[in-house]
């Protein structure tokens, strides 16, 4: 029993209980681990366990070539699958020095924040289920079908798309995708209001979770929040204003903020990216140019010439980065992900200063975290 | 003779006995069937879903399909377990639970035996299935379990508290504890009209009491993952399901007992059941649509309402019910008074316990301010 280890006895008392909570827990979100010490409903201590879901990624990208690691990509962060392929392509074409076509920039911003809308769905409707609200799930799980259909229609699968290439994207959209989009976005809004008007201002919701896995904007920044948990905080930064990359310096949105860096702050910040990223996506649709899709140097055998680049980029969950080193072969060198669900994460602990048992799924429902990313 | 006869009688009153409460098993049993199915598609139309549609017409048939599944799998006892106390507890908590249903009268006579001290003893029996609960945590061993069932033990007595005086404020009115007299006393002007407070305090205790949305906090599937019934499979695990939905009736039938003047309504005496169990799925409707709205409290919070809100305005029901009594005031004195207790409820929900609406209005300007400030910055 790893319980047994020195460390994590030295905390508990005897009048203490020691709680084990996953990686089968209903509510860990996947297959994490938390190891709570509690007296009565107070939670004294913990200690989570992560890893369960490694699968060395990383490692096993140094053997793929720059190509095939496009389908590792999607499984890391797997609820934001084009955010992922986005950041990995954008590295290499660094790297290469690669011009991409502005049409395929526009289609992959569409993409992208049409996946974050997807995947601040699924977090509305986790945060409603651990708080014990079963029903925001079924109206934001609507929505996010949706939002998977045309996906699937762009794509040709829901989640692990491997669309985007080196260079451009794998084909152009399908014919009817102006009609099929038209149709999606009025529906998506009314998705979006109906999830955010069930949940965030519910007086039972608001007791729940404001004021509640609290921290500052200091302790923020110094366990390297990024995304929602960061901006909830009330600290303006997001790596598509901060940085600009792709066309998103072509767009005019908001950066929502919080007021005091808890849990309903960074429900209330992701609601709003919501409606953000639907503006987005409007002024992208109006934008978007014709003309190709991918480079024509994307199509040939890619072998990067010798250098290093760190690339990064604004995913739903945070910034996420991708340190990439090339020795001039088809495979490279080292690939480092810095995963924001991993740093967020971390100030786990931190939040559940004074928390009641029923606040450690609040709080670890807020941090949004996906298990494929904290483990790669 | 006289000792044949003696004999004959108790014979024939031991039969009468097993068979009202043989049909008091099956009626029960049909209830929580169509429950458990009303419960699924009223669910499901709030969440945009069908609900059961495969197993019959309109899935009719899916309790069934459920109690076939649930009887039929295996009855997992966990090697850590106290075994009698694991066994025992499902018996304990399904066997109060029909023991309230005894002397509910579900029409004018229409009752398995109808008690003197009717209310004393259902209150008596309700405290009973909180032990089985408790115990149901204790014998499985698991911590989830334990921690369930204790908040089992602390949420279910703080509500009884409530329960037991806003009872007391309607025996009071009836001036018996008698379920048939209550509802006699409710001819022409209903309990509901004239003391709405008690209504209210009765619903929301009796919620927590069955353990249903917001109140669920002993099983919260998110925190505790079923609480006491986490151990618990098949047959066992069905028993506890099955109490759960005749508790919620049971609470559902008192509140319209009580309240809502039971089988009083317009039309011939039989039409009595009819408006009986229309009041009392009137009640249980309203129990799934709260289920379908919220979000679950905090124990915190849960017991903070049970002890700062519920029971001074359980008493305070008493009071006023008293004072009305010994001065023999108008009816609607009471009324006056039970709204005004109601209102302070509101006040102390908005103001003190939660302060929600000062807190949603506070936030919305705060954001306002931090949204100018930022617009004056760029």
């Amino acid at each position: 029993m790893t319980e047994s280890s020195p460390e994590m006895t030295t905390g508990a008392q005897p009048i203490e209980l020691l709680l084990n909570m996953g990686p089968q827990h209903p509510s860990t979100h996947g297959v994490f681990r938390m190891v709570l010490w509690i007296d009565g409903e107070k939670i004294v201590d913990m200690e989570p366990h992560i890893g369960y879901l490694h699968r060395g990624s990383e490692k096993i990208c140094e053997g793929e070539q720059y190509h095939q690691i496009i389908t590792l990509f999607d499984r890391l962060d797997y609820v934001a699958n084009f955010n992922n392929e986005l950041v990995y392509c954008r590295a290499v074409e660094q790297l290469m020095g690669l011009e991409v076509p502005e049409r395929a920039e526009y289609i992959r911003v569409i993409l992208c924040e049409l996946n974050r809308i997807a995947s601040h769905l699924l977090y509305v409707g986790t945060i409603g289920l651990d708080a014990g609200a079963m029903t925001p799930t079924m109206f934001s799980f609507r929505g996010r079908e949706r939002v998977q259909a045309l996906f699937e229609a762009v794509s040709g699968a829901r989640m692990m798309h491997n669309y985007f290439r080196i260079g451009g994207l794998k084909e152009d959209l399908p014919d009817n995708f102006q009609q099929m989009i038209q149709e999606l976005l009025p529906l998506l809004k009314v998705d979006i209001e109906e999830s955010d008007q069930i949940l965030t201002f519910n007086e039972i919701f608001l007791s729940r979770t404001k004021g509640v896995g609290a921290i500052t904007t200091e302790e923020a920044i110094d366990y390297g929040l990024t995304g929602p948990c960061l901006r909830g905080c009330g600290l303006e930064y997001d790596v598509r204003k901060a940085q600009p990359y792709s066309v998103y310096d072509r767009f005019d949105f908001d950066v929502p903020v919080g007021l005091d860096g808890d849990c309903w702050d960074r429900h209330w910040v992701r609601i709003q990216e919501m409606y953000q990223s639907m503006r987005i996506i409007e002024q992208a649709l109006e934008q978007m140019p014709e003309g190709p899709v991918v480079s024509s140097l994307g199509r040939r055998l890619i072998r990067p010439p010798e250098g290093e680049v760190y690339v990064r980029a604004e995913n739903p969950r945070g910034e996420i980065g991708v340190y990439l080193v090339s020795k001039g072969v088809d495979r490279p060198y080292r690939l480092k992900v810095r995963p924001p669900s991993f740093c967020n994460l971390s100030a786990l602990k931190l939040m559940l200063r004074n928390a009641w048992v029923a606040d450690s799924v609040v709080i670890l429902g807020s941090l949004d975290i996906v298990l494929g990313e904290v483990d790669r | 003779m006289a000792a044949f006869t003696l004999l004959a009688v108790g014979l024939i009153d031991v039969a009468w006995i097993v068979a009202s409460l043989l049909a008091m098993f099956v009626g029960l049993s049909i209830v929580v069937l169509a429950l458990t199915w009303l419960e699924r598609k009223v669910l499901g139309r709030l969440q945009l879903r069908l609900g059961p549609t495969r197993t019959g017409p309109m899935g009719l048939m899916q309790p069934i399909a459920d109690a076939i599944k649930l009887i039929l799998k295996e009855d997992i006892l966990p090697s850590a377990s106290d075994k009698v106390i694991f066994w025992v507890a499902p018996v304990i908590v399904v066997v109060s639970a029909f023991m309230i249903w005894v002397t509910i009268p579900a029409g004018p006579g229409l009752v398995i035996q109808n008690l003197d001290l009717g209310l004393f003893y259902i209150t008596a029996f309700a405290v009973v299935g909180i032990l089985g609960l408790v115990l149901a945590g204790w014998g499985s061993a698991n911590k989830y379990g334990i921690l369930g069932g204790l908040r089992a033990a602390a949420q279910l007595i703080s509500y009884e508290i409530p329960i037991i005086l806003v009872v007391v404020a309607v025996a009071m009115l009836a001036q018996s504890l008698d379920l048939q007299v209550i509802v006699e006393h409710q001819n022409p002007v209903l309990h509901v009209v004239v003391l709405p407070l008690g209504m209210v305090i009765f619903f929301i205790a009796g919620l927590a009491e069955v353990g249903r949305t917001p109140f669920d906090i002993y099983h919260a599937e998110s925190e505790v993952v079923g609480g006491p019934f986490v151990e618990y499979s098949g047959a066992h695990w069905a028993v506890f399901f099955l109490a759960e939905y005749i508790n919620t009736f049971a609470i559902a039938a008192l509140a319209s007992i009580l309240f809502l003047g039971g089988w009083l309504g317009p039309g011939p005496a039989w039409l009595g059941v009819v408006w009986f169990l229309l009041k009392v799925f009137a009640l249980v409707l309203v129990v799934f649509w709260v289920r379908g709205t919220l979000p679950r409290l905090r124990i915190d919070q849960l017991m903070a309402f049970a002890w700062k809100v519920m029971v001074p305005l359980g008493f305070y029901t008493i009071i006023i019910t008293a004072v009305y009594l010994f001065y023999d005031w108008p009816a609607w004195t009471l009324t006056l008074m039970s709204l005004a207790g109601l209102s302070v409820v509101g006040y102390l929900i908005y103001r003190r316990v939660m302060a929600p609406v000062k807190l949603v209005k506070e936030i919305k300007a705060r954001q306002a301010q931090q949204l100018a400030q930022r617009q004056r910055a760029q």
